[in-house]
């Protein structure tokens, strides 16, 4: 069976007389939709950080008009000073354009759609349909929520957690139509994850090349995987509460009113729920490609590449009984609070697992220097950071005082900044060729790395400080309260190396662009690297295989004795390696 | 400006804070260990002409010795921490003597409520919140409401005695944080929390709302006065009369 379908393939690869429209944009193509989604997460990540600018200029300058400000509309701006209800919209937004649009695209909707069939050889994804779907929803979901910051009364106002009854009710908020468009594009990117993640999940387990065992898979493939059934779970309890929230704001239930016989704290446990698993959601397939890229830029096998596999899953695991954490100070039973605490820490474990097996493979490595290679070591420096200010959080008492505060910004941001996207970082210039043909300037990326690395640690470090000091979370105006006058030049320190870290991105953007058009022709495995996906051309025709390849062993043997390079493409056959027994089943 | 923790104001302040350090210390040393060690490998182990990379594939007992040091760590770390949030916030942690405030947040103000001379609360319920009338729902027809004092954004405490606050809140979630106290709790509507705490050193300090509860959620703001037990009981006394005063005018 697996032959016709093969040779099926290999006369629509030669003859790809599809359409412009069903190559481009109504694509079934893994590859087009990957694509598709690094533009609109690209998109995203603008928007999150033109929004975070103007948080940075309200917290750091207080009262004074922004720059350009004079062009926001009177409902945003009076005179080019931000109003509070404005700032409200723009912390809610930056938030939610992040972490749904930005991070979690980048990672699952580019990454698990690009990645995952090549890397596993097979022609598609299992329901290509589907992931067409998928991609249309999230457009759809990106569209609305973008065009909610534009009506009347502006967007949402009640922080990127929604925590009702203030997201309920508009005559609370002040925001009304764009307070029911966020809940409305929530329920549609819903609908986007569990289409992609039910695909992600099917293709892992049904279409994985001859020779392909679990084993064998790269880590990133299984973080992707692991990452699927989290998103499968997880995101439609967050559909699920987005309904009830819709409802509650046009067809005035109650669910999450007391005054009605509701419970206000329901929400939060519903979207925590989903939100904790949503954490490993935007970390895991960083975590994944990142062991690709250190064990690529060691020239050396991953380092107990089991218990990377173990960490997955036990992170994923505990992901699920931890959700409480967010809520220890919420009025829920603090009984509970102890239990929540328990499962919080032992996170670490895995995590400390993941870090030291990083730091085993660059031991004794013979470490090269391009640009993903240093994104990879970026991350690995720079989630150790966030992981370990986790453990501040964790502990209950401490929560007590460090909760809401920018303690938790900057902790959150080393984890998302730091972590995610340093990985995406290193992810977009390492698979860039196999995307487009073409390579990113080195060059540039490095100059790219290093200064984003320098101002984003001037950026979230100093933040750590002020949430010590106590300077709370969304507040329009920190000097408001006596205790955090003080802190006004450090928090103008933050916003000047905000916006320096804002103007570097710009560097990215350009090396991105210019390199789509005039970049090196890539050669045909620029990173020497073992996955099945460099045995294709650079781009990979429709369908990707003629032939599914072979699989002869896992995919980090890098240096191994006695081969003349220092690595081993997984699909070639040694005289020593004996065929696949089994053929995996391979639908098509 | 201090690049440590805000000054210790109440008794949990100090076994928090040494908790604060503790962890510090414990993901201090994890930091340096790592980041060293990561800045040791990238210029020891960097790319030279004729170099190979060592072929392995890990080392179980050290991987094993890696996972079982936090493994240890963090449930040491989560037991001490729970006796202390048992302390703090365990179901019977409340000292019977403590004494009782009622603080009703609303957008975008507290209100505060005290006993007066009977050292007792009044019942509130929320049918009979009217706005400058009855801001926090008291119920005058119960005995311990008729001396009880509601004052708009200025909480007074005593010094050296634990306070109870039995938080409440109108409309949104609200959070009653006093940096200085290390105290933090969320007034949630249609619940009735109760958080204490005991003050330890005479001042003024800040109450802020650390939760978005909307447009002003950055204006929610009340002073803290901790008072000697004499200078407390005066307050009361001269705010008893006022309240007096207007009621009988």
């Amino acid at each position: 069976m697996s032959t016709v379908a093969a040779t099926a393939h290999a006369v629509h690869a030669h003859h790809d007389d599809r359409s412009f429209v069903r190559k481009y944009v109504f694509s079934t193509d893994h590859k087009i939709i990957g694509i598709q989604f690094l533009f609109l997460s690209l998109f995203s990540l603008l928007v999150g950080g033109v929004l975070a600018m103007q948080i940075r200029w309200q917290e750091g300058f207080p009262g004074q008009p922004m720059p350009g400000g004079k062009l926001l509309p009177e409902t945003m701006a009076s005179g080019g000073v931000l109003l509070p209800e404005y700032y409200i919209e723009l912390v809610t937004m930056h938030g939610t354009f992040m972490v749904f649009f930005a991070i979690m695209l980048l990672l699952v909707g580019v990454y698990a759609n690009f990645l995952i069939p090549l890397k596993l050889g097979a022609h598609d994804m299992a329901f290509p349909r589907i992931n067409m779907a998928s991609f249309w929803s999230a457009f759809v979901a990106g569209i609305l929520m973008f065009a909610s910051m534009f009506v009347p009364e502006g967007a949402a106002r009640a922080g990127w957690t929604m925590y009702t009854p203030l997201s309920a009710r508009h005559d609370l908020s002040g925001s009304s139509l764009g307070q029911e468009l966020w809940s409305i594009s929530i329920i549609f990117f819903g609908l986007s994850s569990v289409l992609g993640s039910l695909n992600y999940i099917s293709t892992v387990i049904n279409n994985r090349a001859p020779g392909m065992t679990w084993f064998r898979m790269p880590l990133s493939v299984w973080a992707l995987f692991i990452t699927a059934i989290l998103g499968l779970l997880a995101v439609p309890v967050l559909a699920g509460a987005a309904i009830m929230l819709l409802f509650e704001q046009i067809l005035g239930t109650h669910f999450f009113d007391p005054g009605a016989g509701g419970q206000a704290l329901l929400w939060q446990h519903l979207f925590w729920f989903f939100g904790h698993p949503e954490v490993y959601i935007l970390i895991l397939p960083a975590m994944g490609m990142v062991s690709d890229l250190v064990a690529n830029g060691s020239r050396k096998p991953i380092f107990g590449y089991h218990s990377m596999v173990f960490a997955i899953c036990g992170i994923a695991f505990l992901g699920w009984i931890v959700w409480g954490h967010h809520m220890f100070v919420s009025g829920m039973n603090p009984t509970l609070g102890s239990t929540f605490m328990v499962s919080t820490l032992l996170i670490a474990v895995p995590s400390a697992i993941k870090v030291f097996n990083w730091m085993g493979t660059m031991w004794r490595g013979n470490i090269q220097f391009h640009t993903p290679m240093l994104n990879a070591i970026g991350f690995v420096a720079m989630f150790t950071i966030g992981g370990l200010s986790g453990i501040f959080m964790a502990a209950t008492p401490l929560d007590m005082f460090i909760h809401d505060t920018y303690f938790i910004v900057a902790h959150l941001h080393y984890v998302l900044f730091g972590g995610s996207l340093f990985a995406i970082f290193g992810a977009i210039p390492y698979w860039y060729p196999k995307m487009f043909g073409r390579l990113m300037s080195d060059r540039w990326g490095k100059v790219h790395f290093y200064l984003t690395f320098l101002f984003y640690n001037l950026t979230f470090f100093p933040m750590h400080i002020t949430g010590m000091a106590g300077h709370m979370r969304r507040i329009y105006d920190p000097t408001v309260y006596d205790f955090l006058k003080p802190y006004q030049p450090m928090n103008e320190f933050i916003s000047i190396s905000a916006f320096l870290l804002f103007a570097t991105q710009i560097i990215f953007f350009v090396n991105f662009w210019w390199s789509l058009f005039k970049g090196e022709k890539a050669p045909l495995n620029p990173w020497h690297d073992n996955g099945l996906e460099w045995t294709l051309p650079s781009p990979a025709p429709h369908g990707n295989w003629e032939t599914p390849p072979t699989v002869y062993r896992g995919p980090y043997e890098f240096s191994a004795p006695g081969v003349s390079e220092d690595y081993l493409p997984q699909n070639r056959k040694l005289p020593t390696d004996r065929e696949p027994a089994l053929a995996p089943a391979h639908g098509d | 400006m201090t690049w440590w923790l805000p000054p210790q104001a109440s008794t949990f302040a100090a076994p928090i804070d040494w908790m604060f350090t503790a962890i510090l210390i414990i993901t201090g040393i994890t930091f340096v260990l790592v980041e060293v060690g990561l800045v040791y490998f990238v210029i020891a182990y960097r790319n030279r002409p004729g170099r190979k990379a060592f072929y392995t594939h890990g080392n179980t007992r050290a991987e094993v010795i890696w996972t079982a040091i936090p493994a240890v760590t963090m449930v040491i770390l989560g037991l001490s921490s729970n006796g202390l949030w048992v302390k703090i916030k365990g179901r019977n942690s409340v000292p019977a003597n403590a004494y009782p405030i009622g603080v009703h947040a609303k957008q975008f103000e507290w209100w505060f409520t005290y006993p007066g001379a009977d050292g007792k609360l009044g019942r509130v319920s929320p049918e009979l919140i009217q706005e400058t009338v009855n801001p926090t729902g008291l119920d005058r027809s119960d005995p311990a409401a008729q001396d009880d004092i509601v004052i708009r954004n200025q909480l007074h405490v005593p010094v050296g005695r634990p306070v109870v606050v039995t938080l409440t809140s109108e409309d949104v979630i609200h959070s009653f944080y006093v940096p200085q106290f290390r105290v933090r709790q969320d007034a949630v509507p249609g619940m009735s929390i109760r958080v204490w705490f005991e003050a330890t050193v005479p001042g003024t300090y800040e109450v802020g709302c650390s939760q978005l509860c909307g447009m002003s959620h950055y204006k929610m703001r009340a002073r803290v006065f901790v008072h000697t037990q004499a200078e407390y009981d005066a307050w009361l006394q001269q705010e008893a009369a006022k309240a007096k005063g207007a009621s009988t005018s």
